[in-house]
């Protein structure tokens, strides 16, 4: 139906559209009155950024389009980048931000989600105190969504790298390991690799037997004419990679177990620091930090003692949360997304500042989901 | 009355290999006109029309349901329609027109026997050259997917329509993604096949369409089937 949107049957025209309206302006609203400045990024942006930071996946779930002088553009399919963008030309290192307005999604053959849907969002930039700015972005979310059937859960994507961190291997390993934390089944694979001794090819061990003779550069100009960017060089030092690797120790049972146990842990905001503190003793950094936070959120109003916290939550959203992570779904309308979501993306901010990090955290709420649950079962 | 659009493809060595398979089967098809012209019939099946379009145009004809009935390969049903198997229904595969479509790196990437390098390799490239590894295809859906359902990050699809072997030789891509029959152009071009780059494998197969509108000609297909499962049980 032509004015049918995201959630809801009737949300373009006459009443329809003006509870849309009602509700996004409540959301923007609450976030202004929390300190944030509006803020509205254009909607159709360079898919160059995008897509260098998000890879050639960001394809397949945006929509882009072409213009003749300003090359491939893409339509917005978050606002976290854009606003991280102005955030950075804006000049200030502190700032709070409230934004809404459309993203676009393309979605898979069969799915019933929406193609475009509203987002309402809040962001902190440049906080002193992350566990604070953790907890605020957090409780104004929750605020915000009142008293709505909806059940929070939380995460932390920093104690699997803390994990990683504490691993007794060489930093190449732990750089690998750390680039697919959100692609879990070459994670698995990786790990799976670095705990094993795996066995060679005839073809690999003259490879590295080359390495080894000093006559790699020789071995790899006989396989054929040096083709394309990639150099022989190039070859030859990975060549001499894969020699440290084949002779590197593999990651013991215990580092193994370590990386599964902190994947696995499910607890309460309130006791994940002690459930991690069994799981992982050494993650000492990473659970006060989990304490600080689980204070904060008390402080806030939040009960944490009923406020659930599992460790992979997170894992396989688009990859750009390092953090505290959070959403909230609505148990009772499984046809609906998560109502709300934001998290901590501290290293995105490094990317995007040319390596000038600003500490950031937030979070969206999708009002057209609002408004299709406060209307009742589907 | 009613008539059973069967798509074909329209010219070349795919066109006569068809003809010889529905021949075979005792189904005879007819160019008609003349040479030049796209027309033909089937012998015998009056209610048969015959519409002969590029092997690429037959999944989009399939999927929309303007032909009952197309032959082509299942690497163009499989790359133009997502979600294909709603739409199009496999038949039979008619035992030619095999191609692989494949995963090849240059030669003389000695360190490069699997998809797990590949995937290395590309973190490195990104990290020295300062941009994607770029992979030449034209097959972006299918490439897109295993690459991710393999976890594969750090590169980039290059469209290439044509040629695309040279891409690497001619500093457009670092690596290919395309259909290859027997593996000699790529060897020509000083290109190797990852053992388990095999992405697709694909052969001239006949669809069905679910989409287009059987009420007045599913006897038609009867009848056509008979005749096919006479030479070929097997093969329904």
């Amino acid at each position: 139906m032509v004015t049918s949107r995201a959630y809801l049957e009737n949300g373009r025209l006459g009443q329809g559209l003006a509870d849309v309206r009602t509700e996004v302006g409540r959301l923007m609203a609450g976030f202004i009155a929390n300190g944030a400045a509006p803020v509205e990024p254009a909607a159709l942006l360079s898919a160059d950024v995008l897509i260098d930071l998000y890879g050639e996946d960001l394809r397949a779930r945006a929509f882009t389009t072409h213009d003749p002088v300003k090359g491939e553009l893409m339509l917005r399919p978050d606002f976290t980048v854009p606003v991280v963008q102005i955030h950075m030309a804006n000049g200030v290192s502190a700032a709070r931000y409230a934004y809404a307005g459309s993203v676009w999604r393309r979605q898979e053959v069969g799915s019933n989600r929406p193609t475009e849907y509203l987002q309402a969002g809040f962001e902190v930039f440049g906080g002193t105190d992350p566990a604070a700015d953790d907890a605020e972005v957090f409780a104004v979310l929750a605020t915000a969504l009142g008293d709505l059937p909806v059940m929070p859960v939380t995460g932390d994507l920093g104690l699997i790298f803390a994990a990683i961190d504490a691993l007794d291997t060489n930093e190449r390993r732990k750089g690998a390991l750390r680039r697919h934390v959100w692609r879990p089944h070459r994670f698995k694979r990786l790990l799976e690799r670095y705990s094993t001794k795996a066995t060679v090819s005839a073809d690999r061990e003259g490879l590295l037997q080359a390495v080894k003779d000093g006559s790699v550069q020789a071995l790899i100009k006989a396989s054929g004419p040096a083709l394309g960017v990639r150099s022989v060089d190039e070859i030859a030092a990975r060549a001499e990679i894969l020699l440290h690797e084949k002779e590197a120790a593999s990651l013991s049972e215990a580092d193994v177990a370590l990386v599964s146990g902190v994947l696995e842990l499910k607890s309460t905001m309130g006791q994940a620091a002690q459930e991690l503190r069994k799981v992982a003793p050494m993650l000492n950094a990473a659970a006060d930090q989990l304490e600080a936070r689980a204070q904060a959120l008390s402080d806030a109003g939040v009960d944490v003692s009923a406020l659930p916290f599992e460790a992979s939550y997170g894992r396989t959203t688009l990859e750009y949360y390092d953090g505290f992570v959070f959403g909230f779904h609505a148990p009772d309308r499984p046809d609906l997304p998560q109502i709300a979501q934001g998290g901590r993306y501290d290293a995105l901010t490094r990317v995007l500042g040319d390596g000038e990090a600003v500490p950031a955290v937030g979070g969206i709420i999708r009002p057209e989901a609002v408004l299709a649950l406060k209307g009742g079962a589907a | 009355m009613s008539v059973l659009k069967l798509g074909l493809p329209s010219k070349g060595r795919l066109q006569e290999l068809t003809i010889d398979w529905f021949a075979q089967r005792g189904i005879k098809i007819e160019r008609t006109g003349s040479g030049r012209e796209y027309a033909g019939r089937v012998v015998g099946f009056d209610d048969i029309e015959l519409v002969l379009l590029s092997a690429g145009e037959i999944p989009k004809e399939l999927a929309v349901g303007r032909i009952h009935l197309g032959v082509t390969g299942q690497d163009l049903v499989h790359e133009k329609i997502p979600g294909w198997q709603d739409k199009i229904t496999e038949l039979t595969e008619m035992g030619f027109g095999h191609a692989d479509l494949i995963l090849a790196v240059p030669s003389s990437w000695l360190d490069v026997e699997s998809i797990d390098d590949f995937d290395a390799v590309a973190a490195a490239f990104r990290a020295k050259h300062g941009f994607r590894l770029r992979i030449a295809t034209k097959y972006h859906n299918l490439v897109r997917e295993f690459l991710r359902g393999h976890g594969v990050a750090d590169y980039q699809l290059v469209d290439s329509q044509g040629a695309t072997e040279g891409t690497v030789k001619n500093l457009t891509a670092e690596a290919v993604a395309d259909i290859t029959s027997s593996g000699d152009t790529l060897v020509a071009n000083h290109l190797k096949i990852l053992p388990d780059g095999l992405i697709l494998k694909s052969q001239a197969t006949l669809f069905k369409s679910n989409v287009a509108d059987w009420s007045e000609v599913v006897g038609i297909l009867d009848k056509l089937f008979v005749n096919l499962q006479d030479e070929n049980p097997k093969g329904f």
